[in-house]
């Protein structure tokens, strides 16, 4: 298991990175789900001048919403496996640096 | 118990110490750390002073043992250091024997380190000797069926690779020659392998192209005894004829520092020598090993204690420094030496002293006592971890003037609100919270752990202030409702939208009226209402508007207070007259035209808006408290300080803001000027006032005196150049106070001016927050399928190390800097002289704490 392939700098960046990650985009996935009106500027509304209809925009943002709230989570979940990898290089080279 | 208030109080002891017991209490007071010696020697050189021998001393031990640390560190062996625990400074008889001891240690280490320079010397030479033996063997061997050795010597150089130049321009020159039956001879040796060309050259010029050399690079890297550097060498043989081109080849080789060894001819000689040498590497290795092994042993011992050893010979060396600065009496039976003290440690001092003289074994007890002096004495505040990181700050601009005001207590609070005000956002604040945080959480391991970087030490030395305006700004983000550029709806908005279907779908932009039903006309609770993130059409001018009058509204607060304090420095320091004719007219100056600003912007926050159940409504009586008879607090301010009055554009709405305002703005201004005079000349006309009555008392002395005679001479001449003195005195008096004068009255201008900074640096960040969000986050939340999740984790990093370095440190230094300079300037301008100087008690915490940093 002695892979060690992140400086001990690196790694703690990742953990870092990867706590704040997963906080925010797991927040960010509820607020998307629960349909917060102040993400509404951050959605992907290609054809804005496509829908005609009421009901139609209100469904395209609707799908815009779950899209973003599900990807988010995704994305959290990336950083989930990136802080147990930095964490475990975290730990190795905590373990080589107390051995020495 | 001393109080941030104020300095302590200080007074100037004068301490008898007899000479056997005054290293024992110096060593005591240097533990304590509460005393500051003055130099009662200023005009005696360094090399003069009584004890300047035992420095001399300490200086070699000290020497000696950087020598023995640079040894150790050589080796890599880790030097013990017992936490907490730190030796007392040893009795001056036990110095001999550390001397002896460092000596012994150091010749010891020497002689090891010469002996193991000569046998690596040596062990190189062998070595070298090796590689010459197996490589030229290769030379030889090329042809191994020669007769004899100069034969297949030749034979080697014809067949050897025809490319060579000098290979054919030498084999033509041989075969000519050889008919004479010459004894071609060689040397062999080892050379630098980057002097090689030059080397080459050299040969073939001096000797006309008459030598042949054959190189071959030795592929381990030797080391260099002297340096012990990892060199590379090559091995090279020249072979040559006749004597007179030995000798030029020898030269040559000498020049270029090469090192020649001696080579048999015949084969089997080169085989015997070949095993001599290695049998002597072999022994010469045994030997090497065994004199690492003594070296590192004397060093482990010695990396035992050296850490010890370097803070007795520290702290040994500064008593002597310090009894260096003290008088000899008459007698020489005992020491005099003067010294700061602060008044409420006399007796903790008085009790060192007293263990002092118990431990030196003296019968007399030292005498501490007080005098008199008209000097200023040193400031000195007590300061805990918390408190030193603001009181730094303060002294940053200067330390105060002995027992003056002190505004760091104030600045634990001020410092990271007004930086919180340039820097709201919940999100960077949690940052910046969660780093001083973890900083004040790891403090005593993050301690132990000495980091050397400048950088991570002003963070480290600031963490409480890095905590506290990180919380502040988490504060003033949730004000803000800016939380990376975005809002949280917690409470829930007070507006709604009532436009029907058919008008949202035809407008690109629609206004919401405050006074309709648009608002529920109940404020949001808590801060800014969230639905202001998405007015993209006046978010600014909204927010501008309040955050300048915010800026204001705090500065004035700020300001004024900096003016109150100056009333406890007019009441302590007993200047009655400051009282009436600074302190007064100036509070009254910034109230009445600032303060009343402040006012003005109050009474237009509540007395304009929309009247409930009656929106819209066209009664005079409404109108002229709507929103839009709200006039500019800054064209009236401006009026008011004109005398001017605008004509009313508006026949709806009253002139004024509230009955009487007119008059009220012109008494304001007028007794506003008023002060200005008084601030100018009160000063100097109470102290001229005063001094000539001093004069004319003065004068019924001299009277007096004139009527006893014999001594009228003598005070008329005393008197007159006092006299003179005064009148000096008086312009100058003068001059000061119209700078003083000139620098408050527009100095409240400006400075009320310059808390508009507040509002600049946090739009700024706001501003920034939102681009960081824009043009970055934003993209990686576009995606309509869910790839967009991979795309997501990869920009969120982007934005992440954007947010970080540019908009938490960057933006966050500008904040500083900026809260800095309205501390410094904006506020402690108004009470603040900073003329002390500070107070450097000995103490061999703090020499100890310098040196350690100064070596490393």
């Amino acid at each position: 298991m002695a892979c060690k392939f992140c400086g001990p700098k690196l790694s703690l960046c990742g953990l870092v990175l990867s706590v704040w990650g997963i906080i925010q985009l797991t927040l960010m996935g509820v607020f998307y789900y629960i349909r917060a009106v102040a993400l509404l500027e951050d959605l992907p509304l290609e054809s804005e001048t496509g829908h005609h209809t009421i009901e139609g925009f209100i469904a395209t943002v609707e799908a815009g919403y779950t899209q973003n709230a599900y990807n988010c989570w995704i994305a959290a979940l990336l950083y989930v496996i990136t802080l147990v990898v930095s964490g475990h290089q975290f730990w190795m080279n905590n373990r080589s640096s107390v051995s020495m | 118990m001393g109080s941030l208030f104020r300095s302590e109080e200080m007074t100037l002891c004068q301490l008898f110490l007899q000479s056997e017991a005054a290293y024992a209490c110096v060593s005591e007071l240097g533990e304590l750390g509460l005393v500051q010696f003055r130099d009662l020697n200023p005009d005696v050189n360094a090399f003069q002073r009584k004890f300047v021998n035992e420095v001399r001393r300490c200086d070699e031990m000290e020497r000696k043992l950087r020598y023995l640390e640079k040894e150790i560190r050589r080796d890599g062996i880790p030097m013990l250091e017992i936490p907490g625990e730190c030796p007392e400074a040893p009795q001056p008889r036990e110095m001999i024997d550390l001397e002896a001891t460092f000596e012994k240690l150091e010749n010891e280490l020497r002689e090891v380190n010469q002996n193991a320079e000569a046998l690596k010397r040596n062990y190189l030479e062998l070595t070298e000797l090796k590689h010459i033996l197996r490589k030229t063997q290769v030379f030889f061997d090329e042809h191994e069926g020669g007769a004899n050795t100069t034969e297949s010597m030749t034979r080697a150089l014809i067949s050897d690779d025809p490319n060579r130049h000098i290979g054919h321009v030498q084999l033509g020159l041989r075969d000519k020659q050889e008919s004479l039956e010459f004894l071609p001879c060689f040397v062999a040796g080892v050379i630098l392998r980057e002097r090689i060309p030059a080397f080459e050259r050299m040969l073939w010029r001096a000797c006309r192209g008459n030598v042949f050399l054959r190189q071959a690079e030795i592929d381990t890297p030797l080391e260099d005894p002297s340096s012990s550097d990892q060199v590379y060498k090559s091995v090279f043989i020249i072979f040559f004829q006749g004597d007179q081109l030995k000798t030029r080849v020898k030269k040559i080789c000498e020049g270029f520092r090469a090192t020649l060894y001696p080579c048999p001819e015949a084969p089997a000689d080169r085989r015997e020598m070949a095993m001599g040498v290695m049998t002597r590497i072999e022994d010469l290795n045994t030997v090497l090993g065994q004199t690492q092994d003594h070296r590192h042993r004397v060093l482990v011992a010695a990396a035992k204690n050296i850490k010890n050893w370097f803070v007795k010979v520290r702290k040994i060396k500064a008593i002597y420094h310090t009894l260096n600065l003290f008088n000899l009496d008459v007698t020489q039976k005992c020491l005099i030496a003067e010294c700061w003290v602060p008044a409420l440690d006399l007796e903790t001092i008085q009790l060192a002293l007293r263990r002092g003289t118990e431990r030196s074994g003296s019968s007399v007890p030292p005498i501490l006592n007080r005098m008199e002096t008209l000097e200023d004495p040193p400031t000195y505040n007590r300061n805990n971890k918390f408190t030193s990181a603001f009181q730094n700050l303060i002294y940053a601009y200067g330390v105060a003037t002995y027992r003056e005001v002190n505004p760091a207590p104030y600045t634990i609070i001020t410092f990271p609100f007004l930086f919180a005000v340039m820097f709201g956002d919940l999100g960077h604040g949690a940052l910046m919270a969660a780093f001083g945080f973890w900083m004040c959480y790891k403090e005593k391991p993050l301690q132990a752990k000495k980091i050397d970087s400048e950088i991570w030490n002003i963070f480290f030395g600031g963490r409480y202030i890095i905590l506290l305006m990180g919380l502040f700004s988490m504060y003033t983000g949730i004000i803000y409702n800016d939380i990376f550029s975005k809002s949280l709806n917690i409470f829930g908005s007070s507006w709604r939208t009532n436009y029907n279907e058919s008008t949202l779908q035809s407008n690109k932009l629609l206004q919401l009226n405050p006074d309709s039903d648009d608002y529920l006309q109940t404020p949001y609770p808590f801060g800014i209402d969230p639905v202001w993130q998405l007015a993209e059409a006046n978010k600014i001018i909204f927010m501008n508007a309040y955050k300048m009058k915010i800026s204001i509204i705090i500065g004035v607060f700020h300001m004024l207070f900096g003016v109150s304090l100056s009333l406890w420095n007019h009441i302590y320091f007993k200047r009655r007259i400051s009282i009436y004719v600074e302190f007064i007219p100036q509070i009254m100056f910034l109230t009445l035209l600032f303060f009343y600003m402040v006012l003005l912007m109050f009474i237009k926050w509540t007395s304009y808006g929309p009247t409930p159940g009656s929106f819209g409504s066209n009664d005079p009586e409404i109108v002229k408290t709507s929103a839009y008879c709200a006039p500019s607090i800054l064209i009236t301010f401006i009026n008011m300080m004109l005398f001017k009055h605008d004509a009313n554009t508006r026949p709806v709405c009253d002139d004024v803001m509230y009955a009487g305002q007119m008059g009220l703005q012109k008494f304001f201004v007028i007794v506003a000027l008023m002060c200005v005079p008084v601030m100018l000349f009160g000063k100097p006309y109470f102290i001229m006032k005063e001094q000539k009555q001093r004069a004319r008392q003065g004068h019924v002395a001299v009277e007096g005196a004139a009527e006893n005679g014999a001594a009228a001479g003598a005070a008329a001449g005393a008197a007159a150049p006092a006299h003179a003195q005064h009148d000096e005195d008086i312009t100058e008096v003068f001059i000061h106070q119209g700078i003083h004068t000139i620098e408050y009255v527009l100095g409240s201008v400006s400075h009320t001016a310059s808390y508009l900074r507040l509002w600049a640096l946090s739009l700024a960040h706001a501003q920034l927050a939102e681009v960081a969000w824009n043009m970055l986050l934003r993209k990686g939340l576009m995606s309509t399928d869910f790839q967009g999740g991979i795309f997501l984790y990869v920009v969120f990093a982007g934005w992440a190390a954007i947010s970080v370095s540019i908009l938490v440190l960057m933006e966050g230094l500008s904040a500083f800097l900026h809260t800095l300079r309205l501390h410094w300037v904006e506020f402690q301008s108004k009470f603040y002289a900073g003329e002390g100087y500070l107070f450097q008690p000995f103490s061999f915490e703090v020499i100890l704490d310098s040196a350690g940093q100064s070596e490393e």
